[in-house]
């Protein structure tokens, strides 16, 4: 857990990436990059910045346009005792590289044993918000997160994207980091020291005793947002970040829904099949379903690819507004 | 190396080709009376590629397999009672019974494993090449697969980054005409698959794959280039296999004719009759003698074996 006590200064959430990048490219030699246009260019989103200029094309290695052979360099060199960190440009492009990661990264341990492991990241702007259309807006967590032999981390945060992308490289199996694109720009307090998360610990980001809404990604900042404007109704809501899907820490969401008695789940992925489904049936399965005073809620994405034009982008995936409108209607009609 | 006039190698070789061709006759028959199950890919006439490329390597070379990984394992030095145990599904086994033919692997020996996704292990070897270029090391990764996985995108972009980054890695083609009934004059324009490699801007070698010698001296010369820092070599090796693609194979594509043709062109008896005077009767005799006793002894240890326990199936999803 980060401590109260560490130093901690302003950065965005592409300056947090970066840094945890720089310290664990200079607390360990086998971590290297590799991915389009990291190099001089800076990453398409800019997150790896000027490191080229500080670690060298060797590790911070611009590749051809790839993807499946980048996620394929990175398993063979990960096997052979590197430790690579892979950018792809949007996640919608890991779809090229599909074999890569669930087939070859996700199984190999498990294939062979335990005999060898594959100690990747793979890093991928994720979500909707740029208008950038239905191949470059995905948010595609689900794909990844259904796969034995993976770790999905979507941090929420400047402080989460930094300390569990250390943790995610120090890990021993390949970690999806899904960073969303909206989120880049944001800042926040981020720590100092390089000391990584712990994969598997959800945040408690606020604490109401009406309900308890579950978000992750960029809904994180809305459900907040939307507590606020709540609170302002006298509706107490609670907000919890599971932060990485897999491995899920459902415990404090299983306590917070037992105290609240009402969970609404919001994502930005369409509703079929989402990660809020797998938390719904956690919820029922657990003894907070005793305790539910309400049918449990998901607010999520339209069954819809993500539209180019603004105002059909804004209606597909929930707003600030659209989740105190759920909230509100939990708890009035329950 | 000269495996021909030098009884060293010659022996090895002999005695390796013999191995894997008695191994792969051994669990085709265990197949046959239900005491092995799953599917499996024989090798069984293209015995001579993975020993002449792996004679050509080193100790801490890496090579990556294919589903008809039984002889490269065996020829980069894997043990067959592991082996055997890994395909009659033991806890012993290389892969503790998770793994089976199509994904065996020894990393101890380098071997980074088979691959059921046809061209999958390309890019992993480029990405091995890659972890040794960055460590300033001297391995060099050999790359097996067939003609089939040329036509997969994981090749193409698998051979390109090898070779605008110069890795150390060597393409070997096992050219044996089909992948599963797709012949290669039905998919493929180009002549010879090694013509592929102009396309990457690399050197392209076609040789007979029959001739453990050939590919030895192909892949030799490829290794030498791969540690000098002058990239990768694609080699072809034109071979045959001479069973089906895999357990439910009824052989409709290809004729009678065409395989005993083939058959004739076997790798071991025409390599035994070139080193006839190099080894002597006796030692030919002796290297198949050996190679039966050794599997023998393999299939015995792996049948002493407890069976893999589902107790610990969860175990290794995720590495500690
Ligand atoms: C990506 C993928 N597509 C298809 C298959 C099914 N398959 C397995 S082996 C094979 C033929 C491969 O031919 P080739 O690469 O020439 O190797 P060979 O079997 O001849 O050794 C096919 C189609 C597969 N395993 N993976």
């Amino acid at each position: 857990m980060t401590a109260v006590a560490e130093q901690t200064r302003t950065l965005t959430y592409a300056e947090a990436v970066r840094e945890a990048l720089a310290q664990a490219m200079t607390a360990d030699e086998r971590v290297f990059l590799l991915g389009e246009d990291v190099g001089t260019y800076g990453g398409a989103f800019g997150v790896t910045g000027d490191l080229v200029h500080r670690f060298g094309e060797e590790r911070i290695r611009d590749t051809p346009i790839s993807e499946l052979g980048i996620v394929g360099a990175a398993v063979g060199a990960a096997l052979a005792g590197m430790r690579p960190v892979v950018e792809i440009q949007f996640s919608d492009f890991t779809a090229q590289a599909m074999d890569q990661i669930v087939n070859q990264a996700a199984k190999i341990h498990f294939m062979l044993g335990g005999a060898a492991t594959v100690p990747m990241v793979l890093r991928a702007p994720t979500g909707s918000g740029t208008g950038a259309a239905a191949q470059h807006s995905q948010s595609l967590e689900a794909w990844f997160a259904h796969v034995p032999g993976l770790k999905v981390v979507m941090p929420a945060t400047p402080a989460d994207a930094k300390t569990l992308l250390l943790a995610a490289i120090e890990d021993p199996n390949p970690v999806i980091v899904l960073e969303h694109k909206l989120l880049y720009k944001q800042s926040g307090p981020v720590p100092e020291a390089a000391t990584p998360a712990r994969l598997g610990e959800a945040a408690v980001r606020r604490t109401g005793a009406d309900l308890t809404i579950v978000a992750t990604g960029v809904m994180v900042s809305r459900a907040l947002e939307a507590a606020e404007q709540l609170a302002t109704d006298g509706v107490e809501a609670s907000v919890i970040d599971p932060r990485t899907l897999k491995p899920l820490d459902a415990q404090p969401i299983v306590d917070d829904v037992i105290r609240t008695g009402r969970a609404l789940l919001v994502q930005e992925a369409p509703k079929t099949a989402g990660f809020m489904a797998e938390i719904a049936a956690t919820i029922g399965e657990s003894p907070a379903f005793g305790h539910l005073r309400a049918p449990i809620a998901r607010l999520c994405g339209l069954d819809v690819p993500i539209p180019y034009a603004p105002q059909l982008e804004r209606a597909a995936v929930p707003q600030a507004g659209d989740i105190v409108r759920a909230a509100a209607d939990l708890v009035r009609r329950w | 190396m000269d495996l021909i006039g030098d009884a060293g190698p010659a022996r090895e070789a002999l005695l390796t080709m013999w191995t894997i061709r008695r191994f792969e006759e051994a669990v085709d028959d265990l197949f046959a009376r239900g005491l092995m199950h799953g599917t499996m890919h024989l090798s069984i006439g293209q015995e001579a590629v993975p020993v002449g490329a792996c004679l050509a390597l080193s100790e801490g070379d890496y090579i990556t397999s294919t589903h008809r990984g039984h002889g490269h394992c065996i020829a980069k030095g894997a043990r067959l009672d592991e082996m055997m145990a890994e395909l009659l599904a033991k806890e012993t086994g290389y892969c503790r019974g998770r793994g089976g033919s199509m994904h065996i692997a020894d990393v101890a020996t380098g071997n980074l494993g088979a691959n059921g996704i046809v061209a999958g292990g390309v890019p992993i070897a480029a990405g091995a090449g890659l972890a040794v270029r960055m460590r300033g090391g001297q391995e060099v990764v050999v790359s097996f697969f067939g003609d089939g996985a040329v036509n997969e995108g994981a090749w193409h972009e698998g051979v390109n980054l090898a070779a605008v980054w110069d890795l150390p890695v060597v393409f070997v083609c096992e050219n044996n005409h089909y992948g599963m009934s797709m012949s290669v004059s039905r998919a493929f324009r180009v002549k010879q698959l090694s013509e592929r490699a102009a396309a990457y801007g690399i050197p392209g070698v076609t040789v007979d794959g029959n001739d453990p010698q050939a590919v030895h001296d192909a892949v030799a010369d490829a290794v030498a280039r791969a540690r000098a820092g002058e990239g990768p070599t694609l080699v072809e090796a034109m071979t045959y296999r001479w069973k089906g693609h895999s357990k439910s194979d009824k052989n409709l594509y290809r004729t009678r004719e065409e395989i005993e043709q083939w058959r004739e062109r076997d790798p071991i008896a025409r390599f035994e009759q070139r080193v006839a005077n190099t080894l002597g009767d006796q030692e030919i005799q002796a290297c198949r003698d050996e190679a039966r006793e050794r599997v023998r002894a393999a299939i015995r240890a792996a049948n002493a074996a407890p069976d893999a326990s589902a107790e610990s199936l969860t175990e290794a999803v995720y590495a500690k």
